[in-house]
């Protein structure tokens, strides 16, 4: 081994793998590098809002430039209601789509809608809220409102939700918008991790005599839950960050309402639309503020998503 | 003694799209008897067990034509209810396939499908049916891990339990043992000597001792042909068919 022409091609090798191996983890640390990088950014950007107005900028719904007082409750609210209103149409729709496509749909329709979902997936955003404007909105405000008013403003607790003028854009709107763009990301998720179910497992179910829905309903969405769940988040997180289609049709007001018919804002149709003429440090940094509050809602929402995980894996039975 | 056919399979036809994959078939299943399917790959001995329960309904393209007759009915026919012969008709795979449950609600689940039970009478089925698979005592203290967490051998018994626990007549077993060492393979073998007094078992097996060990009635299959059927010491010992001999001799296959 010592005297050979070998030692030479050796030595390259393991300098090469040395290399290599410093290289792939110097990539892996640039990621804590920018997240670190990004916390802090905000962080300084954020203190002089947070230092004139403390803790009460959160829960203040006043956003007044020529007076200089800002509070991010308008915007928090929105982007939360928004988002909720979102998912809680797209989930149900997109697992329907999910399960029509693996269970149930004939052969030949099975790549032509997998084909027009992947489509809808990348159509941009600015499409949706230009469509969500001209064509959504006022069709929204001419049908769907008015019997929104009739019918539901007088439920119990809840009507105040659903009274106001069917002016086509608001909170309600823009939920309807995330949903439609949210539905083709959850429901090919869904569809992906789906068909990796091992035929043999349904076929398991199918075989005591489960009907479909049970087999999905009782096997498939448990063996497949981190990759639900996964796709609900990027459902989720495309909800929460989604910028211009929801700018374009929530109203963009400061104003904060219960009415879901009524304008509103979201965290980030409110960066979007006052960057440009946010003049003065406490302007700029209430709105830098407001950034660093979606960044913390997103963290949240995560750190839940692991926890909802936890709480499910323990309904299968504990792991020996 | 006499003994009474559970299964007919009168001129039965299955196709894979185009591809004829039995051809004419015909045979008759004893009543709570062991009867073994052998034949080399692709003979057709799984596709002959999977239209029993019309498993291949699930797929596109697959079609039987024939009569399969159950306790006198077609269960070819369209009208048949699917999932209600699923439930009589109950089937355990190649590899075991725990539900994403616990053990305990790995045998419960398939029970409530079908019946309303209350808790404590649940838990005696439950019971019933570990014992029945002869896993009850190494389960009884961790029902509530999941199901996954057991070994192979166990986990195919817990999907043999699952099976017998909501009370099928027919159970067949489509080569139960091919991922599970001989240890376990050899208990699995036990359980079917056990479960015959009460179940009609159709087992397929590449395994011809295996045939030999656990099975009343053997038939030997070829190229979607049913070449021979009859009782198993019969065909080990003098077949019929030149066939059969050199497929059970390793001549061939």
């Amino acid at each position: 081994m010592s005297d050979t022409p070998q030692t030479q091609p050796r030595n390259l090798q393991a300098i090469m793998d040395l290399v290599f191996r410093n290289t792939t983890k110097l990539f892996a640390f640039l990621v804590f590098g920018v997240l670190f990088g990004i916390l802090i950014t905000l962080l300084l950007a954020s203190l002089p809002a947070l230092k004139t107005f403390g803790f009460h900028f959160f829960t203040n719904d006043a956003w007044n430039p020529v007076t200089v007082e800002f509070g991010a409750m308008v915007p928090i609210y929105g982007t939360l209601v928004t988002s909720v209103i979102a998912m809680l149409i797209g989930i149900p729709v997109s697992f329907g789509i999910a399960l029509f496509i693996t269970e149930l749909t004939p052969a030949w329709l099975k790549r032509p809608l997998g084909i027009a979902i992947e489509l809808l997936a990348g159509i941009p955003s600015i499409i949706y809220g230009m469509w969500g404007l001209f064509v959504f909105a006022p069709w929204f405000a001419d049908n769907l409102e008015p019997w929104i008013n009739d019918h539901m403003g007088n439920w119990p607790l809840v009507g105040q939700f659903f009274q106001g003028p069917p002016m086509g854009i608001g909170m309600l709107t823009a939920s309807f918008i995330l949903a439609i763009m949210v539905i083709p990301f959850i429901s090919s998720v869904m569809r992906d991790v789906f068909e990796v179910v091992p035929p043999m497992l349904k076929e398991s179910a199918y075989g005591l005599g489960a009907t479909t829905w049970e087999v999905v309903w009782n096997v498939v969405l448990p063996y497949t839950k981190v990759g639900v769940v996964g796709g609900v988040m990027l459902g989720l997180g495309r909800a929460l960050g989604e910028t211009m289609a929801v700018t374009f049709v929530i109203g963009n007001a400061h104003e904060f309402s219960t009415s879901l018919l009524m304008p509103g804002n979201t965290i980030s149709s409110a960066l979007a639309n006052e960057f440009t003429e946010a003049v003065g440090d406490i302007y700029s940094s209430s709105l830098i503020t407001l950034g660093m509050m979606l960044f913390v809602i997103t963290f949240i929402v995560l750190a839940l998503a692991k926890l909802l995980l936890i709480k499910l894996a323990s309904k299968e039975g504990k792991q020996a | 003694m006499a003994e009474s056919n559970k299964i007919s399979v009168r001129n039965l036809n299955f196709y894979y799209g185009k591809f004829h994959a039995l051809k004419n078939v015909n045979l008759d299943i004893a009543d709570k008897r062991v009867t073994a399917f052998i034949g080399p790959s692709g003979c057709g001995k799984s596709t002959l067990l999977r239209t029993f329960n019309r498993m291949y309904q699930l797929y596109p393209n697959l079609r039987a034509e024939g009569e399969i007759i159950l306790d006198g009915e077609n269960i070819l026919d369209p009208k048949m209810d699917l999932n209600l012969l699923r439930a009589r008709v109950g089937m355990v795979f190649q590899k075991p396939t725990p539900f994403p449950m616990s053990i305990y609600d790995n045998i419960a689940f398939g029970i409530k499908l079908y019946e309303r039970v209350g808790k404590s009478e649940l838990n005696d089925r439950v019971e019933w049916a570990l014992q029945k698979a002869a896993l009850w005592n190494e389960v009884k203290d961790k029902l509530d891990q999941a199901g996954t967490s057991l070994s192979g051998g166990q986990q195919q018994r817990l999907c043999i339990a699952r099976g017998i626990a909501v009370r099928p007549e027919v159970l067949l077993l489509d080569e139960p043992c091919s991922a599970l060492d001989p240890i376990s393979t050899a208990r699995i073998e036990e359980l079917i000597h056990e479960l015959k007094n009460d179940y009609t078992i159709v087992i397929v097996t590449h395994n011809m001792q295996q045939a030999a060990r656990v099975s009343d009635y053997t038939a030997y299959m070829y190229l979607g042909e049913l070449i021979e059927i009859g009782d198993t010491d019969t065909m080990f010992t003098k077949p019929q068919r030149r066939e059969t001999e050199d497929y059970i001799t390793g001549k061939f296959g």
